[in-house]
C-alpha cells in the first residue's frame, strides 16, 4: 500500500474531507472553521471544497455549537462541531455531559446521536492557565459518550473517519502540541494513500518491548517514544501503549502488555487527581495485581493549574525524561 | 379573537381540539392523584392550566415537524397524540412508557415516532437543540420547522440566547414558542426580566415575535399558523409568547399556596382554555353541554382502564440497562 508523510493537521484535514466527500450527511461548523479554515487549519480549505451549506462558520456560543449538533444529529446529519479549545468545553459541559450522552439512554433507546465534537488541549504551547488543560478525565464521568485521543498522523485521519461514521455522539481530542512541535513523533508520520479506518475502543502497541509498559495518551506518546528510545540505550526495553481511545478503554490490550513485561507506568497529561492515570492504574490493580512485580507510577500534571511561561511549563508537563527516570527506577 | 375567525376550522377540528384539551386536564388530574397517593415518586410537573398552548401550536403543525419538549411536557405529548398509556407508563416508571421507564415524568413525551425526540430536564436546553433541528431541515431544504417549547424561566439562560442569534444569523426553520406562566418556580416573571416582554427581548434578536394569549387555543392556533408561513417561506425563524398560567404548583409536590396572589389566580382560573373554547362553541351553536359531558365520560372510562394497566405493568429488565448506553457498543 502506498504509503507518504503527513502531519498530524494534514491528516485530520484529509480525514475531514473525505468523509464529506463520502456522505453528504456531514457538516462542520464552529468558530472559525470555514472562512480561515480554523485557528490550526484542521478544517482548511473545506469551505472551498464543499460550500458554505456544508461548512459554516458560527458566533462564539459554545452551547449553541454542541446543542446544534445534537439537533442535526437527531435530524438525519452527522454534524462534526468545532470547541476551538478543549477549556471551552466548559461552557457547553451541560450540551456534552447532560445532554448528548444521556439522551439516548433516557429515551429508552429511541434516539442516537451520531456526531462528533472535535476539540484540542494546548498542554506544551504556553498557552496559559485558561487555554491549556487536559480535561478528558472529566468526561470519563459521561457513560454514553465516546472519548477519543488519537496521537499520530495515522491514528488521527483513522479515528476522525470511524468517529464520523459512529452512530454515537464523540469527544474527538486532538493535541495542539502535535499540530505544531515539530520534535515529536506524533507530528508527521506515514498515512497510506488508501483508505483505512481505525476501529474506536482499541489501543495500539507502538513500540514493543519486554521490561516496562508506558501507558500513554495522546501528547504524551510521543514523549514516550523518545523516552523509550533513551532507555533502549540504557539496556531497558520499553512496550508504549498508546491508548487512542480514552472510552470505552481498551483494557484487554493494555493488560496483555503488563502480563509480559510485570512493570507499568501510566503517562498522560490530566491533573493527576482522578486522572485518566487513576482509572487505568487501578483498573490494572483490580484485574492484574498478580502481574505486577512493582508498584504502578503515575506521571501526570501536578494538581495545579498550568502556570503559562514556557520554562515552567515544561516542569509541569510529563516530559520523556521524567519517564525515563520513572522507568530506571522501577526496573533498576 | 372573534367568532368569525373560529368559523375558520371546522367542527371536527375544534372538537378535536377541545377533546385534546381535556385529555390532557384529565391525564393531569389523575397523574396529581396518583402523587398524593405516593405511586409516583421523582419530578412530577403538571401542565393543567396551559392546555390551550400545546394543542394551539401542535394543531398548526405537520406531522413531520419536529418538536422539542421539557419536563413540563405531558400536555406536548398528548396534543401530538403519543398515547396517553405509553405517556402514564412513563411517569410510572413501566416498561410500557415512552422510554420504557427509564425517563421518567420529565422525559415522559419523548417519542421518536411522534417527532419528539427530546424533554429536557434541564431549563434552556432544548432550545439551541431545536436549532439544529432547524439546521438540518434547512440543509435538506424541507418545509419542516423545528419547534421549541420552554417557559418563561428558560428565557435568562445563556443557552436562550445563543440560540435565538444563532437561529436568526442562519435564518434557520425554527419557531420559538415560550409558555410564560409568569413563574419560574416560586419566582416572579417580573422580578428577573427587565426587558419590556419576554417577545420584544426576543425581537432584538432579528426575528418577528408574536405575543398570544395562551388559554385561548384559537388565538395560539392563528399565531402560529402565521407564523409558521413565515417561517416556511423562508424568512427565518419566529417567536411567540404565549401568556399562560399554571393552575397548580411548579411540581405536583407545590401546593401552590403563598406565592401567588389569590385574585391573581381567579382571574386566570376564569380565561380556563377548555371552558373559553367550549363557550365559543356553545355560542357558535357547535356543542352542547351534553355533547362535552360525552366527551369527559368517554376520556374518564379510557384513564380508568389504561391506569389500571400502567399499575400492573411490570419495570423494565434492570440487566438489559447497559446495552441502551451506546448504539454500538464497543
Amino acid at each position: 500500500m502506498p504509503v507518504r508523510e503527513l502531519t498530524y493537521v494534514e491528516a485530520l484535514n484529509e480525514g475531514l474531507r473525505e468523509e464529506m466527500r463520502r456522505d453528504d450527511s456531514v457538516i462542520v461548523f464552529g468558530e472559525e472553521v470555514a472562512a480561515s479554515g480554523g485557528v490550526y487549519k484542521v478544517t482548511k480549505d473545506l469551505l472551498k471544497e464543499f460550500g458554505p451549506k456544508r461548512v459554516l462558520d458560527t458566533p462564539i456560543s459554545e452551547i449553541a455549537i454542541v446543542g446544534a449538533a445534537i439537533g442535526a444529529a437527531l435530524n438525519g446529519l452527522r454534524p462534526v462541531a468545532e470547541l476551538m479549545f478543549f477549556d471551552f468545553a466548559g461552557i457547553a459541559f451541560d450540551q456534552l455531559v447532560t445532554h448528548a450522552s444521556k439522551m439516548r439512554f433516557m429515551s429508552g433507546g429511541q434516539v442516537k446521536l451520531p456526531m462528533v465534537v472535535r476539540t484540542q488541549y494546548s498542554l506544551g504551547r504556553a498557552y496559559g492557565s485558561q487555554h491549556t488543560q487536559f480535561l478528558a478525565a472529566s468526561f470519563m464521568q459521561a457513560p454514553g459518550l465516546k472519548i477519543v485521543a488519537p496521537a499520530t498522523p495515522h491514528d488521527a485521519k483513522g479515528l476522525i473517519k470511524s468517529s464520523i461514521r459512529d452512530d454515537d455522539p464523540v469527544l474527538f481530542v486532538e493535541s495542539g502540541a502535535l499540530y505544531v512541535n515539530r520534535t515529536y513523533y506524533g507530528y508527521k508520520g506515514p498515512v497510506p494513500e488508501n483508505e483505512y479506518l481505525v476501529p474506536i475502543g482499541k489501543a495500539d502497541v507502538k513500540r514493543e518491548g519486554e521490561d516496562i509498559t508506558i501507558v500513554a495518551v495522546s501528547r504524551t506518546v510521543s514523549e514516550a517514544m523518545a523516552a523509550a528510545e533513551q532507555l533502549a540505550g540504557k539496556g531497558i526495553s520499553a512496550e508504549v501503549v498508546d491508548v487512542r481511545t480514552i472510552m470505552p478503554m481498551d483494557y484487554e490490550t493494555i493488560i496483555a502488555s503488563v502480563k509480559k513485561t510485570n512493570r507499568l507506568i501510566v503517562a498522560e497529561d490530566s491533573v493527576k487527581t482522578g486522572g485518566i492515570s487513576a482509572e487505568v492504574a487501578s483498573h490494572v490493580c483490580e484485574y492484574a495485581f498478580e502481574y505486577l512485580e512493582a508498584p504502578i507510577i503515575r506521571l501526570n500534571s501536578p494538581p495545579m493549574p498550568a502556570p503559562q511561561s514556557a520554562e515552567l511549563e515544561r516542569n509541569y508537563m510529563v516530559t520523556a525524561d521524567k519517564i525515563v527516570s520513572a522507568a530506571t527506577r522501577l526496573v533498576g | 379573537m372573534s367568532s368569525k375567525q373560529q368559523l375558520l376550522l371546522s367542527r371536527d377540528t375544534l372538537l378535536s381540539m377541545l377533546r385534546k384539551m381535556i385529555e390532557i386536564r384529565m391525564f393531569e388530574e389523575r397523574v396529581e392523584r396518583l402523587y398524593r397517593e405516593g405511586r409516583i415518586l421523582g419530578p412530577t410537573h403538571l401542565y393543567i392550566g396551559q392546555e390551550g398552548v400545546a394543542v394551539g401550536v401542535i394543531e398548526a403543525l405537520e406531522e413531520d415537524d419536529v418538536v422539542i419538549s421539557t419536563y413540563r411536557g405531558h400536555g406536548h405529548g398528548i396534543a401530538r397524540g403519543v398515547p396517553m398509556k405509553a405517556v402514564l407508563g412513563e411517569i410510572l416508571g413501566k416498561s410500557v412508557g415512552t422510554c420504557k421507564g427509564l425517563g421518567g415524568s420529565m422525559h415522559a413525551p419523548i417519542s421518536a415516532e411522534k417527532n419528539i425526540p427530546l424533554a429536557t430536564a434541564i431549563v434552556g436546553s432544548g432550545i439551541p437543540i431545536a436549532v439544529g433541528v432547524g439546521l438540518a431541515f434547512k440543509y435538506r431544504e424541507r418545509r419542516n420547522v423545528a419547534v421549541a417549547f420552554f417557559g418563561d424561566g428558560a428565557v435568562n439562560t445563556g443557552a436562550f440566547h445563543e440560540a435565538l442569534n444563532l437561529a436568526a444569523v442562519w435564518k434557520l426553520p425554527v419557531l420559538f414558542v415560550c409558555e410564560n406562566n409568569l413563574y419560574a418556580m416560586t419566582t416572579p416573571l417580573k422580578s428577573v426580566l427587565a426587558s419590556e416582554s419576554i417577545s420584544a427581548r426576543a425581537a432584538s434578536y432579528g426575528m418577528t415575535a408574536y405575543t398570544a394569549l395562551g388559554s385561548d387555543v384559537l388565538e395560539v392556533y392563528e399565531t402560529t399558523s402565521r407564523a409558521l408561513e413565515r417561517i416556511r417561506a423562508g424568512s427565518g425563524p419566529a417567536f411567540i409568547e404565549c401568556r399562560t398560567y399554571r393552575f397548580k404548583g411548579h411540581g405536583a409536590y407545590d401546593i401552590n399556596t403563598w406565592y401567588r396572589p389569590k385574585e391573581e389566580i381567579e382571574e386566570w382560573l376564569r380565561r380556563d382554555p377548555i371552558n373559553m373554547l367550549a363557550e365559543r362553541m356553545k355560542a357558535g351553536g357547535l356543542l352542547t353541554d351534553e355533547d362535552r359531558k360525552k366527551i369527559e365520560d368517554d376520556v374518564a372510562r379510557q384513564l380508568d382502564a389504561i391506569v389500571e394497566e400502567v399499575l400492573n405493568a411490570p419495570v423494565y429488565d434492570y440487566e438489559k440497562l447497559p446495552s441502551l448506553v451506546y448504539a454500538t457498543p464497543v
